[in-house]
C-alpha cells in the first residue's frame, strides 16, 4: 500500500485517535480558563520561621468583604490550624496554607479543594461553599505515624 | 549444544528472578493487611514486633513490590530477551554481573533501615521524612546497577549491529534495548534527587533539603518508570503473544513507531503528578498535560496492533465471524491467558489514567484511593500478570523442566482478575465519591464514615481473593522449580513473525540517533526553564524529621 506498510483500517485508528485526544485537550484548556483553578507559584516561606512570624503564626479565618473569606491555615504533625472553619451559605473561601515540618495536604470533601501542602511553600486554592452543612477536610498526604487522625471541618450556616 | 550457548546469561536471567520474586512475595503479604484494616479487621498486632506500624508494612508493600520486584524482574528479562532475540552472547558478561552484584548489594542495604522501621517513609520517600542514609545509598545503588546491566546490552547491540550492517534489528531486542535506554535518561532526576539533595542531608552534611525541588526531581523519574514497568509487557505483547496465539505481529513499523514515541514521550510529562502542588506554574502544568496525552497516543497504537495480531491467531486457528476468533485462542494456556486478561485490564486502567491527566479534573481524584485503584489496574495487573505469563514459559526455561500444574496456573490468572475486579472498582468509587485519602490507616481514621464501610468490604474481599491467588502463583513457581519433570528440550522463547518482511520496515525506524535528540529537546522544552527555576530558588531550610 505505502512504504510505512500502515495498513488502511490503522490509519482510520491512528487519525481517530489522535482526534480523541486533541479533543480531550481543548476540553481542558476551555476548563482551565473558565473553570477551577490550580495551585501555582504563591510565596516561598522558611518553614523554621512559620509558626513564629505572621501570618501562619496566628491561623485565622479573615472576612476580606461580603461572603468573601481568607484562612491562613498551618498543616502540621498530626493537626490543621485552624481545625474548624464557620461560614456563612454562598461563601467563596480562599485558603493560604503552609507546613512547619512534613508534606502535608488538604482535601476538602464535596469540593475541588485537594492541594498539597510543602514546608517551605505556600498553597492557595478556593472555593464556593453554597450549601450549608458540614464539609470535613483530610490529610491526604503520608506524615507519619498518625497521619490518619489529621482532619477538620468547615461549618457552612444557613444564611440568617 | 545450542542448550548450552546462553547458560552464563540463563544463569544472570535466574538470579534477577530469584530475587524479584522473593521480593514480589515478602511484599504481597501487606496487601491483604492494609484492606482488611480498613475494614475493621486489624492484623498488625500478630507482626509485632517484626513489623511495626501500618506504615512499615505499607513501606514494604510499595518498595518491594513496585520497585525492587519490577527493577529486578525487568533487568533480568531484557537481558535474557536480548541475547535470545539477537542470537548471541553477551558481549561483556563480566560487566553484566558487575552490574547484579551492585543491584543486589543495594537491595541488601536498604532491606536492613526497611526491615528495622528505620526508613517508613514509603515508596516515594518524600523529603523531609528523613530515613536512615542506608535506605538511600541502597535504592541508588539498585538504579546504578540497573544501569550497568543497561550498557551491557548496549554493548551487545552495537556488537550485533556492526557484524549485520544493513539488517534490520530484531524486533525483540530492539525494544528490550529501547527499554533500558529510556531508563537511564529517565532515571536521572531520582538519580540527581539522591545525589544533590538526599544523601547528603541524610548523612548530616547539609541541614536541611527543598521538598518541593526533591519532588520535582522524583517526579522526573516517577512518570516514566511507569513506562519502564510496561515496556517489557509490551515487548511481550508485541513481540511474543502473537506467536503464543497462532498469529503474527500485524504490523511491525507501527510496533517499532510506537516504542519510539514511548522513548520519546515518557519522560517529558512528570508534571502531571503536580498538578496540586505550590510553585509550578499552571502554564508548565498545561504542557505536560498535553505531552500526557501524547504518550497515550503510542497506547492506543499498541491496543489496536495488539489486538489485531491476537485476531489473526484466532482466525489462524479457525475462529470466524466478528468475535469468534476470540473464543479460539488458547485459553488453556497460563502464559497467554495470564497476558490477555492484563491486556483487557489495561484498556481499562489507560481510560482511568486520561481522568488523571486531565488538569484540574485530577484534583477531584489527586491522592485519593482512585489512585491506588488505578494503578492496581495499570501496575499491578496489567504489569504483575504479564510478568506473571511471562514467567510461565521463562521459569520452565531456566529450569529445564516442565510448568507444573498449568491448570493451577490458569486458576492463578482468573484469580487476580476476580479479586482485582472488587478491589479496583471499590477503590476507584471511594476516591471518586467520597475523597477517601490513600496511603493512610483507615480502620483508625477518627473521621471514617459510615456510608465508606460496604466498598471498604468489598474491597477487602477483593484483597483477601487477589493474596489467594499470589499463594497459587508461588506454589506453581516453587512446583515448577523444585518438583516438576526434567525435560530435554525446555520451553523456547516465544518470537512472533511480522505479517510483512522485516526488512521492508524503513531504516529510520532502526536508527538511534534522531529518536535520542527528539528525546532530550522534548525534555529540555519541558523541563528546562522550570527546573532552572527551581534550582535558582532551592532552599535547603527544611531539616527533616523521622515521625514513625
Ligand atoms: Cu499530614
Amino acid at each position: 500500500m505505502n512504504g510505512f506498510g500502515v495498513d488502511s483500517c490503522e490509519r482510520w485508528w491512528m487519525v481517530a485517535s489522535g482526534a480523541i485526544l486533541a479533543a480531550f485537550f481543548v476540553a481542558v484548556v476551555i476548563g482551565a480558563f473558565y473553570g477551577f483553578a490550580l495551585p501555582g507559584p504563591e510565596k516561598r516561606v522558611d518553614p523554621g520561621r512559620v509558626a513564629v512570624d505572621p501570618p501562619f503564626a496566628e491561623p485565622a479565618v479573615l472576612q476580606r468583604g461580603p461572603g468573601r473569606y481568607d484562612v491562613y491555615m498551618r498543616a502540621q504533625i498530626w493537626a490543621f490550624a485552624p481545625n474548624e472553619i464557620r461560614v456563612p451559605a454562598g461563601s467563596t473561601v480562599t485558603f493560604y496554607i503552609t507546613s512547619p515540618d512534613l508534606q502535608h495536604g488538604l482535601l476538602i470533601e464535596r469540593t475541588n479543594v485537594n492541594v498539597m501542602v510543602l514546608p517551605g511553600q505556600v498553597s492557595k486554592i478556593a472555593a464556593r461553599f453554597d450549601e450549608p452543612g458540614e464539609y470535613r477536610f483530610f490529610c491526604q498526604e503520608y506524615c507519619g505515624l498518625a497521619h490518619h487522625a489529621m482532619f477538620g471541618r468547615v461549618v457552612v450556616e444557613p444564611r440568617p | 549444544m545450542p542448550e548450552d550457548r546462553f547458560a552464563l546469561e540463563e544463569k544472570l536471567t535466574a538470579w534477577h528472578l530469584g530475587i524479584a520474586l522473593g521480593a514480589l512475595f515478602l511484599g504481597t503479604w501487606f496487601g491483604p493487611l492494609q484492606v482488611l484494616e480498613h475494614a475493621g479487621v486489624d492484623l498488625y498486632g500478630v507482626l509485632a514486633p517484626g513489623i511495626q506500624s501500618y506504615y512499615q508494612g505499607l513501606t514494604l508493600h510499595g518498595v518491594l513490590n513496585a520497585l525492587v520486584f519490577t527493577t529486578f524482574f525487568i533487568v533480568g528479562f531484557l537481558t535474557f530477551t536480548t541475547v535470545y532475540s539477537l542470537k548471541t552472547s553477551l558481549r561483556f558478561p563480566r560487566l553484566n554481573a558487575a552490574g547484579l552484584w551492585l543491584m543486589a548489594g543495594g537491595l541488601v542495604l536498604a532491606a536492613a533501615p526497611l526491615l528495622l522501621n528505620d526508613a517508613t517513609v514509603l515508596y516515594t520517600f518524600y523529603p523531609p521524612l528523613k530515613a536512615s542514609a542506608l535506605f538511600y545509598i541502597g535504592l541508588t545503588l539498585v538504579v546504578v546497577g540497573s544501569w550497568v546491566e543497561g550498557f551491557g546490552l548496549y554493548f551487545t547491540l552495537g556488537a550485533w549491529r556492526a557484524a549485520h550492517p544493513g539488517v534490520r534489528t530484531p524486533f525483540i531486542a530492539f525494544g528490550s534495548v529501547l527499554t533500558m535506554a529510556m531508563w537511564q535518561i529517565a532515571s536521572l532526576g531520582i538519580a540527581a534527587e539522591m545525589l544533590a539533595l538526599l544523601i547528603p542531608w541524610s548523612l548530616g552534611w547539609v541541614r536541611g533539603t527543598d521538598p518541593l525541588l526533591a519532588r520535582t526531581l522524583f517526579w522526573f523519574t516517577g512518570h516514566p518508570i511507569v513506562y519502564f514497568w510496561l515496556l517489557p509487557a509490551y515487548v511481550s505483547w508485541y513481540g511474543m503473544l502473537p506467536r503464543q496465539a497462532g498469529g503474527k505481529v500485524f504490523s511491525d513499523p507501527l510496533a517499532r513507531l510506537a516504542f519510539w514515541l514511548f522513548l520519546v514521550l515518557s519522560i517529558p510529562v512528570g508534571f502531571h503528578h503536580q498538578f496540586a502542588d505550590p510553585g509550578i506554574s499552571p502554564v508548565w502544568k498545561a504542557f505536560h498535560a498535553l505531552l500526557t496525552y501524547a504518550v497515550s497516543f503510542p497506547s492506543l497504537l499498541t491496543a489496536f496492533t495488539v489486538i489485531a495480531s491476537l485476531e489473526l491467531g484466532g482466525r489462524a486457528r479457525g475462529g470466524t465471524g466478528l468475535f469468534g476468533w476470540v473464543s479460539k485462542l488458547p485459553w488453556r494456556d497460563p502464559s497467554f491467558t495470564a497476558q490477555a486478561l492484563a491486556i483487557v485490564t489495561f484498556a481499562l486502567g489507560g481510560i482511568g489514567g486520561i481522568i488523571n491527566a486531565s488538569y484540574n479534573v485530577d484534583l477531584i481524584v489527586h491522592n485519593t484511593l482512585w489512585i491506588v485503584g488505578h494503578f492496581h489496574l495499570t501496575l499491578a495487573t496489567a504489569v504483575v500478570l504479564s510478568f506473571i505469563g511471562i514467567s510461565y514459559w521463562l521459569v520452565p526455561r531456566l529450569a529445564g523442566r516442565e510448568l507444573w500444574s498449568p491448570r493451577t496456573a490458569l486458576v492463578q490468572a482468573w484469580l487476580w482478575v476476580a479479586g482485582m475486579a472488587p478491589f479496583s472498582i471499590s477503590h476507584h468509587l471511594l476516591g471518586f465519591r467520597f475523597g477517601v485519602p490513600r496511603r493512610t490507616m483507615l480502620g483508625a481514621a477518627p473521621y471514617l464514615a459510615p456510608e465508606w464501610n460496604p466498598l471498604l468490604v468489598v474491597a477487602a474481599i477483593g484483597g483477601v481473593l487477589l493474596w489467594t491467588s499470589v499463594v497459587l502463583y508461588f506454589i506453581v513457581i516453587l512446583g515448577t522449580v523444585l518438583a516438576s519433570r526434567r525435560v530435554a528440550n525446555p520451553a523456547e522463547m516465544p518470537v512472533a513473525e511480522a505479517v510483512r518482511d522485516v526488512q521492508e520496515t524503513p531504516a529510520w525506524l532502526d536508527a538511534w540517533r534522531p529518536w535520542l535528540i527528539a528525546t532530550v529537546i522534548l525534555i529540555v522544552l519541558s523541563y528546562g526553564w522550570p527546573l532552572a527555576e527551581l534550582v535558582r530558588n532551592a532552599e535547603l531550610s527544611a531539616p527533616g524529621m523521622r515521625v514513625w
